[in-house]
Order: structure tokens, then sequence, then C-alpha cells
């Protein structure tokens, strides 16, 4: 086909796709500004160059390597300790989920994991750990319902190294960033795995529901201030929602997306893909 | 961003011509900063667009009562919309029935278990006979957790934990309820996505076998954009009666509340504002509007 110009009609369309897949207006606008300028340069671009900038753009906007590491499932040289991810988010966001099928990836890797129950205040958080670690068969340090969550995660982390664990994975109670006490608790759990491995948690992985909207953002500023949150794993990707605000997330905060959830089975979690999930935000979009 | 949406309004109009007055021309670049303000709050992009189109109209329809600040006024008017549409008689939840069955549905996470509680707690407060159902036979602890609420507030739960069809799992409960004397049955039901057809077919199934005098489609007030499309799924397969907003005690806007209503026309029942068992609060159009405005 020919040239398109980039018009208001283009560009009109170009709103509705990114807004329409949760990137929200600032963020939106952004991306626009920056087409507009490149586009400004040659007023005809073809549909496919435009497409193709479109999508440099964008995946500009997100932290990291644009190729996904075909190791990203191995674990960092920590020197002999065990990698200590602690991950945490809202309410039902998908934690637990995540961490079940991420020790399942690494223990197909034949690492040695660990897994460390410290949501001790949902009704059978713990108990749902545990069926995930004996689904992958894993062990799950716990010290049952309603007990303090930083001597379970100083647990875990202390029996991870007494078993000489390649990578020990704490599960976090969800929790809404507004509640205080709670954020406050966060930063406590890290301080206490600190005080047994002082660079630990080497990764603190925020879950975000890929269906939320604009929340999103305030979840990773609120989280981040209060744990340093240093990846984002991007969920239940496997229905209509986009999670385009992960774009101005990780833009604004400087954070990579590491994983995205594509399902509630074991094997349902994807090393994120930039170039692929670029592509699905214009997906099925007229 | 919009806590002032007044005050940008009104700076809008002062560097349009005419200023003060509501006009052909400064409405429509006004009611874009509505329309942002609302896609902002999660409002659906096309929801966002006709809500906005209709407070255009209405806003020159009133040119005459401007006085102060136009800005003041596109917000009122702007509120006053948003809570008609959200609005309209408060609506129960219907106990028809004996025993009266209510079927819970939703997404992955929505908050369906949590609801579920409390809505028992609730409903055993009115002094009747509730039997809580656990079909959610896949997420693992699924039914432990129903287990641990039904205990907290005080309430039996009706578990098969050998069973995995909950249209069985369901007639079942509904059998040992009339044996039992229980009044009001509430099911609950595993998390599922609108696409996945097996899942879809299940709940329309366990519908059809049960005949709920109400059927509650839970959702997480933090959805965006997906929440129309979600809606329009379920209700298509479900047709549910009313919506239950969770997780309403964070600060999320909660735009979904009225792409959902304006996609499925179906009233918003009960909001969740925690997860403790006593979170449970009916819903105000009006509160929700000014929470989406951010007033
Ligand atoms: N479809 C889909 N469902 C998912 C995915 N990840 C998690 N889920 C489901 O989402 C629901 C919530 O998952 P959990 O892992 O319990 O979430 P959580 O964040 O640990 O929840 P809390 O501990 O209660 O805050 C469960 O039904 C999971 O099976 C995903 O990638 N896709
Ligand atoms: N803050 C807050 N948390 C809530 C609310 N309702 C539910 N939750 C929490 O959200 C998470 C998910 O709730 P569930 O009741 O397990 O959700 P569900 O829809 O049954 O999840 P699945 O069965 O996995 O689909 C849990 O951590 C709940 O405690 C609420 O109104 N406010
Ligand atoms: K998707
Ligand atoms: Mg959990
Ligand atoms: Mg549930």
């Amino acid at each position: 086909l020919g040239k398109t110009q980039v018009d208001d009609e283009v560009l009109d369309n170009l709103e509705e796709v990114l807004v329409t897949s949760d990137v929200g207006i600032e963020t939106t606008l952004k991306i626009i500004g920056r087409i507009q300028d490149r586009a400004s340069k040659d007023k005809y671009v073809s549909t496919s160059e435009l497409n193709t900038i479109l999508k440099e753009e964008i995946a500009a906007l997100l932290v990291g390597d644009t190729v996904p590491d075909s190791k990203e499932f191995e674990i960092p040289e920590t020197g002999g300790l065990p990698y200590v991810i602690m991950v945490v988010g809202v309410n039902g966001v998908g934690k637990t989920t995540t961490i079940g099928k991420l020790a399942s990836h690494y223990h197909k890797n034949g690492k040695k994991v660990v897994l460390g129950a410290a949501d001790t205040f949902r009704a059978a958080a713990v108990e749902q750990l545990e069926l995930w670690g004996k689904r992958v068969g894993v062990p799950v340090i716990s010290h049952g319902m309603n007990t303090d969550p930083a001597a379970v995660a100083f647990d875990a982390v202390k029996q991870a190294v007494d078993m000489k664990a390649d990578v020990v994975i704490i599960d976090t109670a969800g929790r809404l960033h507004t509640k205080v006490n709670l954020m406050n608790e966060l930063s406590k759990i890290k301080r206490v795995i600190q005080k047994f491995i002082p660079e630990a948690p080497h990764d603190v992985m925020l879950v975000l529901d890929g269906s939320t909207g604009q929340n999103a953002v305030i979840q990773a500023r609120e989280f981040t201030k209060a744990t340093e949150v240093t990846s984002l794993a991007i969920t239940k990707l496997d229905g209509t929602a986009k999670g385009g605000v992960v774009i101005g997330i990780s833009d604004q905060f400087q954070i990579p997306v590491r994983y995205i959830g594509v399902g509630e089975k074991m094997e349902d979690l994807q090393v994120f893909n930039k170039h692929e999930f670029v592509d699905s935000l214009f997906e099925n979009a007229n | 961003m919009f806590d002032n949406l007044s005050q940008k309004l009104d700076k809008a109009f002062k560097t349009l011509k005419g200023q003060g007055r509501i006009t052909e021309i400064n409405v429509a670049t006004t009611a874009k900063e509505i329309r942002k303000a609302l896609i902002d709050a999660d409002v659906n992009y096309k929801v966002a667009k006709s809500v906005t189109d209709d407070i255009k109209e209405i806003a020159l329809g009133r040119e005459v009562l401007i006085s102060v600040s136009p800005g003041q006024l596109l917000v009122k008017i702007t509120h006053e919309e948003l809570t008609k549409l959200m609005g309209g008689e408060k609506q129960e939840i219907s106990l028809k029935g004996d025993p009266s069955v209510i079927l819970i549905a939703g997404l992955q996470g929505s908050g369906k278990t949590t609801f579920s509680g409390k809505l028992a707690a609730y409903i055993k407060k009115q002094n009747r006979n509730v039997l809580l159902v656990a079909c959610d036979v896949y997420r693992p602890a699924a039914i432990d957790q129903l287990k641990v609420l039904g205990e907290q507030v005080g309430v039996e739960v009706y578990t098969e934990p050998d069973n995995k069809k909950p249209v069985e799992i369901s007639k079942n409960a509904i059998e040992y309820a009339k044996k039992n004397n229980k009044k009001v049955v509430i099911i609950d039901t595993a998390g599922r996505l609108a696409i996945d057809e097996q899942m879809m077919n299940e709940i329309a199934e366990v519908k059809k076998a049960i005949q709920p005098s109400e059927t509650l489609f839970v959702v997480d007030s933090m959805t965006g954009q997906d929440a129309v499309n979600t809606a329009k799924a379920f209700n298509d397969r479900i047709n549910f009666d009313g919506v239950v907003l969770t997780k309403l005690d964070g600060d999320t806007r909660g735009g979904a509340a009225i792409s959902i209503r304006a996609v499925v026309e179906k009233p918003i029942k009960f909001i969740s504002t925690g997860e403790k068992m006593d979170a449970l609060d009916v819903f105000y159009p009006e509160r929700m509007a000014s929470r989406i405005l951010g007033m």
C-alpha cells in the first residue's frame, strides 16, 4: 500500500488502541508525541513504517533487554548463598500462583528451591502455598496461620542456607498499598531477612494483575517506597486484558517486567518478551 | 492528576474566548478534559466518550444558569450524570425460593470467596439459616479457604472434596439444604476468564441446574478497560442480576463501575471494603461518582 498521512484520524485511532489497552492517557500522549516528532520529518510514512516506529517507541519505554535471555529462569550467582526473592502485591493479583510456577521452573532446571509461607493472614493461604510446594516437589517453610510473617521469612531464609538451597521465594499476604501498617510490615520482613543475608532480598518482585487499570501505577509507586521493587510480573494475560499500564510503570520507575502469567497451571509463566507484548497490544485492534 | 478537576476546567475556560460562558467551542475543549479524567479513572474509552457527549449537550442547555465558575458547573453536571448512570432505585438481592439460592461468579482473584463469607454473615444477621457451598474444585485450598471463612462467621460450609463436578455439588448442596432447614444457599465458584469456553459453559450449566434467585457478578474495582468485555461476556452467558464491586478500601477511582453499568445495565448491589467479614456495604451511586471524579 502507498503512504498514509499521520493525521488526526490515524492518531485518534492510535489513542483509542492504547487507552483501551490500559496504557493510560499520560503515557499514550507521550507515545503519540514521539510518533508525531518522528513523522514530522517525513509527513507521509507508509503504514508499515508507522507500525515499526510505533512499536519501537513503545518498546523503548519498557526497561530491560529487548530479547529475553533464555537463561532468565536461571539464578544469578550470589556467592554460595541462596538467591532470595520476596514477592509482593495487592490482594488477589496472583502472587502465590506465580511463586508456584517460578518454583516449578527453577526446580525443573535442577535448582534447589525453598518456599516461605509468610502470608499468615489470608484464609488458607498457607495451605495454598503448601499445595503448590507439594505439586512442584519443593519444601515449604511455615509457622502456620496468624504467626509473625517476618519470623517465617527469617526462618525460611535460614533453613534455605542450612539446606544449601539455590533459591528461596517468600510469599507475602496481599495488601492494599493504602494500608500503612501492612506496608510497614513488608519493610520489616525485608529488614529481618537482611539481618541474615545483608544483600537479600536479591529480588523484590511486584506482581500486578494484567486486568488492573491505572491504579497499578500507584501500586508500583507505593510498593517501591516500602520495599524497593526490582522486578515486575504481570499476570492473567491469558484473558482479553492487555496490561498496557506496565509500559508507563516500567518507564516511570525504571523497573523491568520479568515474567508474565498466562494461566493457572504450573507451566503458565513466561519470560517477558517486549516485542510479543507490544504486538499483543495491537492484536484484534480494529 | 484530577483532584482539582473543576479548577482545571476553569482554567480551560479562561484560555478560551468568551470565558465564563459555556459555548459550543469551549465546552468541546473542556469536555476533553472531563473525558481524560474519566479515562484516568478507568472508565472505558468508548463509555467515557459517550458520557462526555451527553454532558456537553446538557451543559449547553444550561447556559443561562452559569454563575461564577463554569468549571464547577461542568463538574456538577458530570457528577449528576455519573450518579444517574450508576444509580436508579436501590436494589436488594432476591431471596425467593425455599431455599433461595445465590450464585457467585467472576474472574480469578476478584474477591468471590471473601464476598461469599461476608454475604453469609450479612444474611445470617437477618436470622436466616445459611449454607455456604464450595464449588471451586480447581484452585489449591479453595475449599479450605471457604471453610475457614464459614467458621469465622458461624455458617456451615457444604463440601465434597473428591467431587470435581460443580453441577453435582451444587445440586447435592441444595438437597442437603432442604433436608437441614437451610433457607439461603450461597454458592462460591472458581474464578474464570470470560474467554475460557469450557469454564464459561460450566458456570452456565451450574446456573441452569440450580435456578438461583440471585446471580452476582463479583468484580475488582481496580479493573481497567477490560471491565466492559468481561461484564458483557459474563452477562451474555449467565445473565447476572447484580454486581459486587470489591477492594474499594483502596484508592482506586473505580471507573469500572460506570463501564459495567453502561454495557450491561445491571445494578451494583454491594461493595466490598476490606478483607474482614464485616467489610461489606451497600452501594451509593453519588459517593461512587465523587470518587471517580476525585472529589
Ligand atoms: N487466568 C489466570 N489466572 C491466574 C493467573 N495467575 C493467578 N491466577 C489466578 O488468580 C487467582 C488468585 O491467585 P493467587 O495466586 O491466589 O493470588 P495472590 O496474589 O496470592 O492472592 P492473595 O494472597 O489473596 O493476595 C487464583 O484463582 C489463581 O489461579 C494467570 O496468569 N492467569
Ligand atoms: N482489601 C481488600 N481485599 C479483599 C477484598 N475482597 C477480597 N479481598 C482479598 O482479595 C484476595 C482475593 O480474594 P478471594 O475471595 O480469594 O477472591 P476469589 O475471587 O475467590 O479468587 P479465586 O477463587 O482465586 O478466583 C484475598 O486476599 C482477599 O482477602 C476487599 O474488599 N478489600
Ligand atoms: K491478553
Ligand atoms: Mg497469596
Ligand atoms: Mg475463590
